[in-house]
């Protein structure tokens, strides 16, 4: 595989000028090179493509733009997003209050754990969704834990479901916000002056992983916001299953809801690299489901 | 012979001028320093002789050959970057030997020559470590080795000792230039440390704000320092206001206590206010330093080593200056609040300037 | 005068002196809600479905066609589309971040890498069956102009139909993980390398591509861990036509008849087998490269 061959200068390719009039940088650094633009290219229309057929779709029905407003008079959208956002809210934030203390205990006080605790942050990629639903399902559908046996239980289950799928991100999101602030010095600061464990979390780490807890929360409401197969078989009424029930009996409505979902989704990330813009640390990767 | 030669190069990045007017012709074998703080365009300048920048004006010529629009690849230059720079996926080895291989060198005369620069830079059981198994100085040897092993025509330096301790920069520096003059290889050293570029350079090429202050040879830029930029950039300065008496006899006065400086003044009227610049070694306590004598206070004593530096207040402007006796063991320094006498020759007393001295009457250079 | 040094400044006497100790909520949770899945999966996996016994049947059925067929399904989708989308993320990113084009286009790629690498599921495979099915929108427009895809025989609903769509997050997480390893590479180096008289195409030969080879590896390895794990994609795109191993565990842990919930536990340690040998692959790699790279 040859690399593009970018930024090869021409050998030769001006005249020596030797006193005459300004003569400007040669033109290779205002123009891209062509390879990159080949290739972007080449991954705006892939990408691109797809959407543009969604939105197509989502438009024949008659008359402009009822797939839109159908979706949104359908209770049932409204109800299971709402569901699923505050499912993923609470997901996000109990995943916050457990993963940073550890993180940052890892950091400071037990270095030598850190293989260990990254092993099982590692863990949720190694099982399938479907393998971890029906786990829980069996260990928690009878006493002393029954979860399954509520509704209630069942969004717990749901709850803590999510927040081990989500658990790479967080982690990761979490651990790179920290490596960026000297945790070791703020610490001893914040000790010096009387502050206890708490009050250092809360008052001083938190609020300097502003934009590494934003990335990875982000990441998770989308996880579980798009999630399917736990919420299915765990019969809850998320926007995963709405979806692939609108997918199983209509047919531009699917479209639409797409669409707006995946808007959505961008918008927020565009609102999450401009609040994390000069930050140093970096938006955390995604993945299938 | 004129070996590298620099004719009216400027550099413009937008409306900005990093480089104004730069002329220089070194001979073959010169050792020339670029000297200036952050931002005087030095770097700039040696990036331009490297062919990392294009001048916006003017040119470079290498040994009677026009490099100035050749790109970096074709120019036969050594650069020893800042940072090092060495590639992490190849051992001390395989770097030194990239020039050459680069140009299809035999393997065999490759090894040859790595082992010769292994042994010129003293590491030579070190070859096949990786970069990060090398301290910061034996990593900038070995950047220096690989500049040097596709003999270049001219070998640049940018600040290579700026990241290291300062013990092992004055034992490296002195590497460099033992090499350099083994070599005799046209050589360009850009740092911000006037003592580098003193010790070090056959001439130096003091810079400010994108133009050259002066240019010259290490004893002449500190002893006659052409403009107050230079005066207070190179070496540690005393710099006092002064009022004209007599400019055409050089008498003034300071502190309400005349003095003569070294030359007549002729760019200001008598009664006008100058900036005279002194010379810290050149004041002696005491009567027998010179025909010049100013009466102080002593405030503050500070040993440096193998120098005690004593600053003394003019009673009357109540403006300090501070001067260097060597450390006598077998003497104490003056004690605090004591009446002195600091005498100095009158070649001493520089008039650098018109006007009022600047705030910082002690401006450290090094 | 007698010198004393100053006390340290971690007050760490204070506070519970094992270091595991504020570790231990997360370990709970590990326990309870990771380990203990994983613990039913294993011990299923060896139990006889009906009494419980233990036994190793269930692994035995592995070897069955159906289930064969699906591990090599999966591994072959899942190494087409590391490969594939390793190869061109790589080059998505190189362009954005070397090519030299303008910087918005570096954001705009990041942003929407960020949202594309989790528009997965059932929303995906919609948007490619409007896009590529018999009377997709492309199709359509491919045919009005001679190229008519089915004619061929292909049809979206397939492995390579899977393949396609897989690449859609493939590619951009691709380009999330190796943006910051590109980044990595220091101006300097390239400038070095074209000190000393290297083209570009040398300093990519042998200084960048060396350095960032483990990373490309670790990556594409991560790619395939992620595709082999995908599966409502799959389903809403086939039906089920293709198996899958997702897609199997699925069918025989919670399907109605003929189910075998043993083998389908059997499977899922096959294929936590896979992801492990592959998560232990791409730490390995890891660990090289920031070697080099300190």
């Amino acid at each position: 595989m040859t690399g593009p061959a970018i930024g090869p200068r021409a050998p030769g390719a001006l005249e020596s000028v030797a006193t005459s009039a300004v003569t400007a940088d040669r033109p290779r650094r205002n123009w891209g090179s062509p390879w990159a633009w080949i290739i972007f290219l080449i991954g705006v229309l892939y990408f691109t493509v797809p959407l543009i057929a969604t939105f197509i779709i989502s438009m024949r029905a008659k008359p402009l733009f009822a797939a839109y407003t159908n979706s949104f008079a359908d209770p049932r959208f409204f109800s299971s997003l709402i569901y699923s956002f505050v499912i993923g809210l609470i997901t996000v934030a109990l995943s916050i209050a457990l993963i940073v203390p550890t993180a940052y205990w890892v950091r400071l006080r037990a270095p030598r754990l850190r293989p260990f605790v990254e092993f099982i942050t590692l863990l949720p990629f190694v099982i399938p969704p479907v393998v971890l639903v029906f786990g829980l399902i069996r260990a928690y559908s009878r006493p002393p834990l029954p979860f399954t046996n509520t509704d209630i239980g069942s969004s717990a289950l749901l709850v803590f479901a999510y927040i081990v799928l989500s658990l790479p991100y967080m982690y990761r999101s979490v651990d790179s916000g920290l490596r960026a602030i000297d945790i070791r010095t703020l610490t001893e600061a914040a000790q010096s002056m009387g502050a206890g464990w708490f009050t250092i979390l809360v008052r001083i780490i938190l609020p300097n992983l502003r934009v590494a807890l934003l990335s990875g929360a982000f990441l998770s409401l989308a996880i579980v916001i798009g999630e399917f197969t736990m919420a299915v078989y765990l019969a809850r009424p998320a926007f995963g299953p709405y979806l692939a029930l609108l997918g199983a009996n209509r047919t531009y409505e699917p479209a639409a809801v797409s669409l707006i979902s995946f808007g959505v989704t961008w918008l927020a990330m565009i609102a999450i690299a401009l609040i994390g813009r000069g930050s140093r640390t970096r938006i955390q990767v995604g993945g299938a489901h | 012979m004129t070996f590298l030669e620099l004719t009216g190069v400027q550099k413009r990045f937008g409306d900005v001028a990093a480089v104004e007017d730069f002329n220089l012709a070194a001979e073959r074998g010169e050792f020339v320093s670029f000297l200036g703080p952050s931002g005087c365009g030095k770097t700039t300048t040696l990036r331009m002789i490297a062919g990392f920048e294009l001048p916006t004006h003017g040119s470079i010529v290498i040994d009677d050959v026009d490099v100035t629009h050749r790109p970096p690849n074709q120019r036969n230059v050594g650069m020893v970057f800042q940072s090092y720079a060495l590639f992490p996926n190849m051992t001390v080895a395989g770097n030194i030997g990239f020039g050459l291989r680069v140009r299809k060198r035999p393997s065999a005369q490759i090894a040859k020559r790595v082992s010769e620069l292994l042994a010129l830079i003293h590491l030579e059981d070190r070859g096949n470590r990786y970069p990060y198994q090398l301290s910061g100085g034996q990593q900038q040897r070995v950047a220096l080795a690989r500049a040097l092993a596709f003999e270049p025509q001219v070998l640049l330096l940018d600040e290579p000792l700026s990241a290291l301790d300062a013990k092992i920069r004055i034992v490296l520096r002195k590497e460099i230039r033992t090499i350099q003059r083994q070599l005799g290889i046209t050589t360009v050293y850009v740092t911000h440390d006037q003592e580098e570029a003193l010790s070090l350079s056959d001439r130096v090429v003091v810079m400010s704000e994108g133009r050259i202050e002066q240019i010259g040879a290490p004893a002449d830029i500190y002893n006659f320092p052409a403009t107050p930029f230079v005066a207070s950039f190179v070496g540690t300065l005393n710099l006092l206001a002064a009022k004209v008496i007599d400019g055409g006899e050089g008498r003034i006065s300071v502190d309400g206590q005349e003095i003569r400086s070294a030359k007549p003044i002729t760019d200001a009227h008598d009664g006008s206010t100058v900036t005279i610049a002194l010379r810290p070694e050149s004041i002696e306590l005491g009567e027998g330093g010179g025909v010049n004598r100013l009466r102080g206070v002593v405030e503050d004593t500070s040993f440096l080593g193998s120098i005690v530096r004593i600053r003394v207040r003019l009673p009357e402007s109540q403006t300090t200056l501070s001067l260097d006796t060597f450390n006598d063991p077998n003497l104490d320094p003056p004690a605090i609040d004591e009446t002195v006498t600091l005498s100095f020759p009158r070649e001493a007393c520089l008039v650098i300037g018109s006007g009022p001295a600047p705030v910082v009457d002690v401006v450290a250079g090094a | 005068m007698i010198e004393r040094d100053a006390p340290p400044a971690r007050p760490a006497r204070r506070f519970l002196s094992f270091s595991w100790a504020g570790l231990v909520p997360f370990f709970l949770f590990s326990a309870m809600f990771l380990g203990l899945p994983l613990a039913f999966l294993a011990i299923g996996s060896i139990a006889d479905n009906k009494t419980g016994a233990p036994t190793l049947d269930n692994y035995a059925a592995l070897s069955t066609q159906s289930v064969a067929t699906a591990f090599r399904n999966s591994i072959e989708v899942s190494l087409v589309t590391a490969i594939v989308g390793g190869i061109f993320g790589f080059l998505l990113a190189v362009a954005v971040i070397l090519g030299r084009l303008p910087r918005i286009l570096r954001s705009a790629l990041m942003t929407f890498s960020g949202v594309a690498s989790n528009f997965a599921g059932i929303p995906l495979a919609l948007a490619f069956t409007y896009t590529l099915s018999t009377t997709g929108i492309l199709t359509v427009v491919l045919n009005s102009i001679g190229i008519h895809l089915y004619a061929g025989g292909f049809t979206i609903f397939s492995k390579i139909g899977i393949e396609i769509v897989y690449l859609y997050f493939q590619f951009p997480l691709m380009v999330l993980i190796i943006a910051p390893a590109i980044d990595g590479l220091k101006p300097e180096w390239r400038e070095a390398a074209e000190n000393m008289g290297a083209t570009g195409f040398q300093y990519w030969r042998r200084i960048a591509l060396p350095i960032l080879t483990p990373t490309l590896l670790g990556s594409m390895i991560l790619l395939f861990g992620n595709s082999f794990g995908a599966q409502a994609t799959a389903y809403q795109l086939t039906a089920g036509q293709v198996s899958l191993v997702p897609l199997a565990i699925g069918n025989q842990i919670s399907g109605d008849v003929l189910h075998n919930v043993g083998l389908g536990y059997a499977m899922a340690m096959g294929m936590v087998a896979v992801m492990g040998i592959s998560i232990v692959g791409y730490t390995l790699l890891q660990r090289r490269s920031e070697r080099w790279l300190r």
